[in-house]
């Protein structure tokens, strides 16, 4: 019997080591305890965010969604409540990506997407919350908590993106 | 990660317009989140809705049951002093029911099913994103 091969491109390498950092950025947070379940620094968001500049939406897509899959076997949450809200997360804040690529990008940088795509991942959780979990008007009082964080952490990712940006595009000057 | 901490200014400079531009509605959008979510304003009416129009408005400022009758059947609706609540729904969740008393103005409780609701005005009534 001839054993079968599965034919991998260069793309395929580059997204399995890009999704590798974001999970591990993930399983780093997943140790951090949160003060309220679902205030979380979403460092893993940085790989994606950095991908979407580096790459192409397609890659960056690629890389977040492995990431919620991979994680949440690694973290044995694979179809639990906490997987269903990663990724429908992560799927509103790729859609608040896609969206916010096509900003002008003389005036919009990594920072504004970041805190654009925190809103939009906590949006999508909220959602799940309110439509699924808790179907109770009583989550609304942590709507304000929530978007605080999403603010301030978006901001963070955002900064600490651009800065890995700018780091690489001066090594890459440096190499020419 | 550290070299983050010691410039601040570079970091600033990095901003954008457009970057200015999203973290003052970011901060805008959740001020308002906390101004309208988190307003303990107390109600003194409450108004109820059977399917797309007002079925009826009571003062909160009293004791007394409420019949209504919905789409699938009678509900009553308690109202005792300042606050108000589904006693009994005939609907099949029971969400209306189980979500308790309503104290504070713009809270509302919804039931679907029967087409009946509940919202408790307060003096000033809250910004309703459901009806704009």
């Amino acid at each position: 019997m001839k054993p079968t091969h599965i034919q991998t491109t260069i793309d395929d390498h580059r997204i399995a080591k890009l999704a590798a950092f974001a999970i591990a950025l993930h399983m780093v947070e997943a140790i951090i305890p949160s003060p309220l379940p679902g205030v979380k620094p979403g460092i893993a968001n940085i790989v994606t965010l950095y991908v979407l500049y580096r790459y192409d939406f397609k890659t960056a897509a690629w890389v977040s969604i492995l990431r919620v899959f991979a994680s949440s076997l690694l973290l044995g949450q694979f179809l639990s409540p906490g997987f269903v809200l990663s990724l429908s997360g992560a799927l509103l804040s790729l859609g608040v990506l896609w969206l916010g690529m096509h900003l002008p990008k003389q005036y919009f940088g990594p920072v504004a997407l970041s805190i654009l795509a925190a809103f939009g991942h906590i949006a999508g959780q909220l959602l799940i919350v309110r439509l699924w979990l808790i179907p109770h008007t009583g989550v609304a009082y942590l709507i304000p908590i929530f978007a605080l964080a999403a603010l301030f952490f978006g901001l963070m990712n955002g900064l600490i993106t651009s800065r890995l940006l700018a780091k690489k595009s001066v090594q890459m000057s440096a190499k020419k | 990660m550290l070299n983050l901490l010691h410039y601040p200014r570079l970091l600033i400079q990095e901003l954008r317009v457009g970057d200015w531009l999203v973290v003052l509605a970011g901060l805008l959008c959740v001020f308002y989140l906390f101004q309208t979510l988190w307003s303990n304003e107390h109600a003194t009416k409450v108004q109820i809705r059977l399917g797309d129009k007002i079925y009826a408005t009571y003062s909160l400022n009293q004791q007394r049951e409420v019949h209504v009758h919905g789409k699938l059947g009678d509900a009553v609706i308690s109202i005792a002093q300042g606050k108000a609540r589904f006693a009994k729904s005939p609907c099949h969740t029971q969400y209306c029911v189980h979500q308790g008393w309503l104290t504070r103005a713009g809270q509302a409780a919804i039931c679907l099913p029967n087409q009946i609701s509940l919202e408790l005005l307060g003096e000033t009534k809250p910004y309703d994103s459901l009806n704009y």
